[in-house]
C-alpha cells in the first residue's frame, strides 16, 4: 500500500522541465507554476492577495488625489537572453520608462505571459528572476499577472506584456506637442547600443562585438531632471526606430522641424563599427535605457549638468535644436559638412547590398 | 573608426570643395554620373552636393542592383516561395521590391512563403544543410561584387553534394550597362549625351579591375574615375573628373587605388568563369533588354540552377506607366521630375524600383534630400 504524503506536490523540474499545455489550462499544474515560479520571485502583498485583481490604495500626491498615468507594452525579442539583459528585465524597464517619460512616478506593474508549449522551465525561471530583480531594484512591484500557454509553433518561446501605473503631479505637462522652435534637443547617452547588442546575438549574424544592451529604468534619472525645475517640454525614450523615428514623431506632433548635428550625437565606436558592417544607420537602431530631453534653450545647461551627474547620463549631450519648418523635417548637418534629412524609418532597416 | 573616419573628414572635404570651386570654369556645366548606388547613397547621406558649386550636377546611374531587377525576376522568386514551397534565401533590400499583383517578397512572406533574409551565401548553404528535406534556393542578385560569393556557394554545394541547394541567378554586369547608357536612344535625338564623365564603381572594380572601363574612355571619349564609396573618395573623384573635362582628356583614372588594380581579383574572376557564362540577353528595369549583360549558370552546374530545376520561365512585365524609373536610371530625368515622386510613390509604397533601396536615386533623394525641393 502506498503511503500518500499529505499535501505533497512534486516540485516543478526547473532544470529539465518544459512548459506544456497543462501549465495554462487552469488546473493544478498552472497553480503550481504560478506559486513556485511567479509568486515565489515576484511576490508582494498585492500579488499575495491571490484574487482576480489587485486592490490598491488610491494614490495621493501632496495630500490631493493624483492623476494617474498608465501605459502598456508588449515585449517580443529574439534572442531572449542578450548581453546586458533579457526579456525579463526589458519588460520591466520598457514599460516603466513609458510611464516615467510622462513625468510620472511609476507605482505598480502588471504582467501577462504567453508561453509556448515546450519552452524550458529553466529559461522561464531565469526570466522571472530577472523581472523580479528589476522590479525590486526599481521599487515597483508586480501586483497582478496572467499566464497562458499556446501550442508549440504558435508562439516564439515567450511573450511578455507589462502594464505600469504611475502618479503625475499637478501642473506637470510633458508631451510631444509642447515643443517649440528655439528649444534644444539633448540625449542622455550613446545611441544604438540595445539594437546592436541584440543583432550581435542573432544566430545568422554572429560577430564578436563586445556591446551590451543599455536596458535600464529611467525614472530615477527623470526625477533628478524634474527636480531642477527646468522648463522641460518633452521626454521620450527612443526605443524601436531609434532616435530618428522618435524625433520625427515629436516634430509631427508639435508641427516643427529639427536641426541635429551629426558630430554631437554620441555613438560608441563599437556600435558605429557594427552598423558600418551591417549596413545600418545607428540613428534608427533601438535604445532601451536612453532619454531624449527637449527643453527651453536657457535651461539646457543645467539639464545637461543634471544628466552628467547621474550614472545613466554621463555621456549626455546637446545634439541639436528645434526650428520652424512647415514640412516638419528632422535634418542633420553632417560631420562631412553637408545637410540631409533624417527621415522616418521605412519598414524594417534592411542591409544594403553594394 | 579607423580607416573609415579618415575618409569622412569634414576639414578635408572643405579643402577639396574649395579646390573644385576654383577649378570649375564658370561658363561650363559638368554633368557627372555616379554609376553605383553606393555612391548615390554616400552623396545623399553625407549631403555632398551641398559642398559642390552649382556648375556640377551629379546624375544618379543604374548601379543599384535592386533597382535594375525587373518585375518578372521578382515574380520568379515569389513563385518559388509561394507555389513551389522552397525556402527562398535573399539579401535584405530585395525584400521590398515591388512585383506583380501588388506583391513583393516581404508580402509573399506574410502570405506564408518561407523567405529568409541572409547576409551571405554561406548562410544560405547552412540553411540547406539544416533542412535536407526542403528545397533551398538562393536568390542571387547583384553586380560583379556579389557574383564571386554565389560562384563559391555553388562550388561548395557541389563539393558537399548538397542536393537540395540551388541558385536563381540574376547577376548582371556593369560594362554592358554603361554601354547601354552611352548608346541611349536619347543620344541621336539630342545629338549629345548629357553626361561629361563617370564615377566608376568601387566594389565592382575590386573584382573586375579598371581595365573593363577603358572602352568608355577610348571609344566614347568619356573620362572615368574609379572611386571608393566614402564621401571623400567621391569628392576626390569629382575633382579628378573636372580636371579631365577641363583638359579635354578622357582616361580611366583610379582614385580607389587602395583596393582596385587594373586587373582586379583574378582568383574571383576565375571562380566566376568556372561557374557562370554570359546570358544572351537580360531585361533590366529601366534599360530594357541588354544583350550579353548578365550571367547564367553553366551546363556543368545545371543541377544547382533553380531556373532549370524548377522549369521557370521568364515573363517580362511592363513597369507602371506613370513611373519614370527608366529615364531616371538612364540619367535622363531626376527623381523630382517624376510626377508620382513623393506623392503616390514613396519609400513606404514604392511604385518604381528606384524608390526601394536606399541606394536607389529616388529613395536616396526622398529620404535625404527632398527638403531642397521645398525650400
Amino acid at each position: 500500500m502506498s503511503e500518500i504524503k499529505r499535501g505533497y506536490v512534486r516540485p516543478l523540474d526547473l532544470k529539465h522541465g518544459r512548459v506544456d499545455l497543462t501549465h495554462g489550462a487552469g488546473g493544478r499544474a498552472m497553480v503550481q507554476l504560478i506559486s513556485e515560479l511567479f509568486a515565489r520571485h515576484l511576490g508582494n502583498k498585492y500579488l499575495g492577495q491571490g484574487n482576480d485583481g489587485a486592490v490598491l490604495p488610491a494614490p495621493v500626491l501632496d495630500g490631493k488625489p493624483a492623476r494617474l498615468v498608465m501605459s502598456t507594452d508588449c515585449h517580443v525579442v529574439s534572442p531572449l537572453f542578450f548581453p546586458g539583459g533579457d526579456i525579463g528585465c526589458l519588460s520591466v524597464h520598457g514599460t516603466l520608462n513609458d510611464v516615467a517619460v510622462m513625468g510620472a512616478t511609476p507605482l505598480y506593474l502588471a504582467a501577462g505571459f504567453i508561453l509556448e508549449e515546450g519552452f524550458a522551465l529553466a529559461d522561464l525561471a531565469r526570466i522571472v528572476e530577472s523581472m523580479a530583480d528589476a522590479a525590486r531594484a526599481t521599487g515597483v512591484p508586480v501586483v497582478t499577472g496572467d499566464t497562458k500557454v499556446v501550442e508549440r509553433g504558435k508562439g516564439d518561446g515567450i511573450f511578455i506584456t507589462t502594464t505600469a501605473v504611475g502618479v503625475l503631479p499637478d501642473g506637470l505637462e510633458l508631451g510631444g506637442a509642447r515643443v517649440r522652435p528655439g528649444d534644444v534637443v539633448l540625449v542622455s547617452g550613446s545611441m544604438g547600443d540595445h539594437g546592436v547588442a541584440i543583432m550581435s546575438q542573432r544566430e545568422n549574424l554572429t560577430f564578436e562585438a563586445r556591446i551590451e544592451s543599455d536596458t535600464a529604468a529611467l525614472h530615477g534619472l527623470i526625477a533628478k531632471l524634474l527636480a531642477t525645475g527646468a522648463d522641460i517640454r518633452c521626454l521620450r525614450d527612443p526605443t524601436r526606430g531609434g532616435l530618428a523615428s522618435t524625433l520625427n514623431e515629436i516634430a509631427g506632433q508639435s508641427g516643427v522641424g529639427m536641426m541635429l548635428h551629426e558630430k554631437a550625437i554620441p555613438i560608441k565606436p563599437v556600435v558605429a563599427a557594427a552598423c558600418e558592417f551591417l549596413g545600418l544607420d545607428p540613428l534608427y537602431v533601438a535604445n532601451e535605457g536612453k532619454l531624449i530631453v527637449i527643453c527651453a534653450a536657457l535651461d539646457a545647461p543645467r539639464l545637461l549638468a543634471a544628466l552628467h551627474a547621474h550614472p545613466l547620463g554621463v555621456d549626455a549631450a546637446v545634439i541639436g535644436e528645434v526650428i520652424a519648418d512647415d514640412h516638419h523635417f528632422v535634418q542633420l548637418t553632417t560631420a562631412f559638412g553637408g545637410r540631409r534629412i533624417v527621415d522616418w524609418l521605412v519598414g524594417e532597416q534592411l542591409p544594403r547590398i553594394c | 573608426m579607423k580607416y573609415i573616419d579618415e575618409f569622412r573628414d569634414g576639414a578635408v572635404a572643405k579643402t577639396l570643395a574649395d579646390k573644385i570651386a576654383k577649378l570649375v570654369q564658370p561658363q561650363r556645366r559638368y554633368s557627372l554620373m555616379e554609376f553605383c548606388g553606393g555612391h548615390t547613397h554616400a552623396i545623399s547621406r553625407y549631403g555632398l552636393t551641398d559642398l559642390l558649386p552649382p556648375h556640377v550636377r551629379m546624375v544618379h546611374g543604374p548601379g543599384c542592383p535592386v533597382c535594375v531587377l525587373p518585375i518578372g525576376r521578382i515574380d520568379m522568386a515569389i513563385n518559388l516561395a509561394l507555389d513551389q514551397g522552397v525556402i527562398l534565401c535573399t539579401y535584405g533590400d530585395t525584400l521590398r521590391v515591388p512585383a506583380s499583383e501588388c506583391l513583393s517578397l516581404m508580402k509573399a512572406k506574410a502570405r506564408g512563403g518561407d523567405i529568409r533574409m541572409v547576409y551571405s551565401t554561406l548562410d544560405a548553404l547552412q540553411i540547406a544543410r539544416d533542412n535536407p528535406q526542403r528545397e533551398v534556393v538562393f536568390f542571387a542578385i547583384g553586380f560583379e561584387t556579389t557574383t564571386p560569393p554565389t560562384a563559391l556557394a555553388i562550388l561548395q554545394a557541389q563539393q558537399e553534394q548538397l542536393a537540395n541547394f540551388s541558385v536563381l541567378c540574376c547577376h548582371v554586369l556593369t560594362p554592358p550597362a554603361i554601354t547601354q547608357i552611352l548608346e541611349l536612344p536619347e543620344v541621336p535625338q539630342r545629338g549629345t549625351l548629357p553626361i561629361d564623365g563617370f564615377i566608376g564603381p568601387a566594389h565592382v572594380s575590386t573584382v573586375i579591375g579598371s581595365r573593363p572601363y577603358e572602352f568608355v574612355a577610348e571609344k566614347y571619349r568619356k573620362p572615368v574615375v574609379i572611386a571608393g564609396f566614402e564621401p571623400l573618395d567621391v569628392m576626390q573623384a569629382i575633382l579628378m573628373l573636372i580636371n579631365q573635362v577641363n583638359q579635354g582628356r578622357a582616361e580611366v583614372e583610379n582614385e580607389f587605388s587602395r583596393a582596385v588594380s587594373r586587373d582586379g581579383n583574378r582568383k574571383a574572376q576565375d571562380c566566376v568563369a568556372e561557374v557562370f557564362e554570359l546570358r544572351r540577353e537580360f531585361e533590366w528595369r529601366g534599360l530594357s533588354v541588354v544583350p550579353y549583360s548578365a550571367l547564367m549558370i553553366r551546363e556543368k552546374y545545371a543541377t544547382f540552377d533553380a531556373e532549370r530545376r524548377f522549369k521557370l520561365d521568364y515573363k517580362s512585365v511592363p513597369d507602371n506607366k506613370a513611373c519614370e524609373c527608366a529615364a531616371i536610371l538612364r540619367g535622363v530625368k531626376r527623381p523630382q521630375d517624376c510626377k508620382i515622386f513623393g506623392t503616390v510613390c514613396t519609400p513606404e509604397n514604392p511604385i518604381g524600383s528606384c524608390m526601394v533601396s536606399s541606394e536607389g536615386a529616388c529613395s536616396a533623394h526622398y529620404s535625404y534630400g527632398r527638403y531642397k525641393d521645398m525650400d
